[in-house]
């Protein structure tokens, strides 16, 4: 669990964060989404134990960060954005020498079952220098889920992964996120989509929307969007959509598809499909699309900078 | 004290892989051969024509601190200089490990590769031992290694304050062959200025090479040997202090 109060970090004159308050239950996968620059990392290595907040202050496992850092740090698993690995290792030296920094019990088996759980237990014997980005991503979060943590802190934790390694990593995250407290960032916005109950949009220091990536949806949505696609030639069909009462915004796509808004209280789908029809086209298509988190994310932080 | 000790085991056992180690040790050991065999041989001659008293292990130790001063810069540098530029201090201090824990034992890794250097060269004494009549005084010779043993160890924890102040490795090479330049030799040079009074005493005490020499001469006093462990606990304080510093940057 993790309970954050207030947290603010000034590096000398710059602010950081200001005045950040959230909370990740047990059991929860919480993505922290927001531009470079925009705090991430530094909430999360303030959240680590790695550099203490300006003001503020925050509970992680029970303990706080400031007073109690040593026992947090016993009971966070944490992956740095710069996945920090000794070159000069083997696989399972770095992470026999983690281990005995937090005194694991049966280090060796608890290594094996980290490698494993990353899928590179067959890679354990190599050089940590030799290993390519992807592999060393895996490590770090080999590393982190070593003493199979209570709290779980991800600093984008698939960047550098190809496509089949993503989809493995979001799972086991998932799985992860279902008994602990896991808090991610990334600037991927599918991921955040695809992985988090909650998603915390930071912008310059400040949390500028706090929900699940459903609700977000949905609450940003003014209006409904349909994607409409025509056998054959689309030329002259997005004026006479245009024509039709409470169509929006009618787009021509590159692909030859026509995309148009309306007000989500009147579905004028039916009057469009009519006109496509009656204007001598074949409907080959008629598909709502949602707005995507990426949209939305351009949205709130574009007006979060108006307000300045 | 665990924690120490798992960091010094991966400090230590990075000198293995590491050239300027080998360089270092290299240095060291080929150096002090040439000066032992050179001195044998000068010493046999004298001896041959107007007969001599036999060496004793001081001509070992004495040009071994020299050396020490130049090697020890380069085997602290990269002690905690290098943890900041790979980024992997965040991963130490993200760890359930106490900053000093963590400077202790970079500290102790140094010292051991440095103790296991120096135990190399027990072989001279041995050689020694067998060459004269009626054999090396045992007691210089323990003093000897002593007052080595506690200038190395003094050495390397200025070094290691010195690589935590700097994330450049050069840049704490420098600075540590400045400070240690600084207690082995300029901190004496007052004194030939300031002749007597407490001024004189102080810097006459401060002088690093005077409570080396004084421990060669085969006594140890007290002094002499609370003021390197000063020397070492004061570098491992302000390393850590410096690291405590690098968090709330």
């Amino acid at each position: 669990m993790i309970r954050v109060d207030g947290l603010t970090k000034d590096y000398g004159t710059r602010r950081a964060i200001e005045n950040l308050t959230f909370e990740a239950r047990q059991g929860e996968v919480v993505g922290f989404l927001g531009p470079n620059g925009a705090g991430k990392t530094t909430t999360m290595r303030i959240l680590t134990g790695y550099m203490p907040p300006t003001s503020g202050s925050a509970n992680v496992a029970g303990y706080d960060i400031i007073s109690e850092s040593l026992e947090v740090r016993r009971r966070v698993g944490y992956l740095p954005e710069t996945v920090p690995l000794y070159t000069d290792m083997t696989v399972f030296e770095y992470l026999k020498f983690m281990a005995d920094l937090r005194h694991l019990p049966n280090a060796e088996d608890m290594v094996d079952e980290a490698l494993e759980m990353v899928g590179m237990e067959e890679r354990a014997e190599g050089y940590v220098g030799a290993l390519s980005k992807g592999m060393r991503q895996r490590i770090g979060l080999a590393q982190a889920l070593l003493h199979k943590p209570e709290v779980l802190i991800l600093d984008e934790p698939t960047i550098g992964l190809d496509p089949a390694q993503v989809v493995e990593v979001r799972n086991l995250i998932r799985e992860i996120g279902k008994e602990r407290t896991v808090l991610l960032s990334t600037h991927i916005l599918s991921e955040a989509q695809a992985l988090c109950d909650r998603v915390l949009i930071i912008n310059k220091g400040h949390i500028v929307v706090e929900d699940s990536p459903e609700n977000l949806q949905a609450r940003l949505v003014g209006a409904e969007r349909s994607v409409l696609r025509v056998k054959g030639d689309a030329d002259g069909l997005a004026p006479k959509i245009a024509e039709i009462e409470g169509v929006q915004n009618v787009k021509t796509q590159p692909d030859g598809s026509v995309e148009f808004q309306f007000a989500p209280s009147r579905d004028i789908r039916p009057q469009v499909a009519r006109a496509v029809v009656e204007a001598g086209y074949d409907l080959l298509e008629l598909r709502p699309i949602g707005m995507s988190l990426e949209e939305i994310f351009l949205e709130l932080t574009r007006d979060n900078t108006k307000e300045k | 004290m665990r924690n120490i000790w798992t960091i010094a085991r991966r400090e230590y056992r990075h000198y293995f892989i590491s050239p300027i180690a080998y360089i270092v040790a290299l240095a060291v050991l080929l150096v002090i051969g040439i000066y032992f065999v050179i001195v044998l041989y000068y010493v046999s001659n004298q001896a041959l024509m107007y007969g001599a008293t036999a060496p004793d292990i001081s001509i070992i130790i004495g040009p071994m601190a020299t050396i020490f001063l130049f090697a020890t810069p380069a085997l602290t540098m990269r002690l905690l200089a290098d943890e900041q530029r790979m980024g992997t201090l965040e991963l130490l201090l993200t760890a359930p490990v106490r900053d000093g824990e963590l400077v202790i034992g970079k500290w102790l890794g140094a010292f051991l590769f440095t103790l296991t250097i120096i135990a190399i060269t027990l072989l001279y004494p041995v050689v020694l031992n067998k060459l004269t009549s009626p054999g090396i005084d045992q007691g210089i010779m323990i003093a000897g290694y002593v007052a080595i043993t506690l200038l190395v160890a003094s050495f390397l924890a200025l070094g290691t304050a010195m690589s935590s102040f700097f994330s450049n490795q050069f840049a704490a090479f420098f600075a540590t062959l400045a400070v240690l330049l600084l207690f082995w030799w300029l901190i004496r040079l007052p004194t030939y200025v300031i002749t007597s009074g407490f001024f004189n005493s102080l810097f006459t005490y401060l002088d690093l090479n005077g409570r080396f020499n004084s421990m060669l001469s085969g006594s140890i006093a007290l002094s002499d040997v609370v003021y390197p462990l000063s020397l070492t606990a004061l570098g491992l304080l302000l390393s850590t202090v410096a690291v405590e510093i690098r968090r709330w940057r």
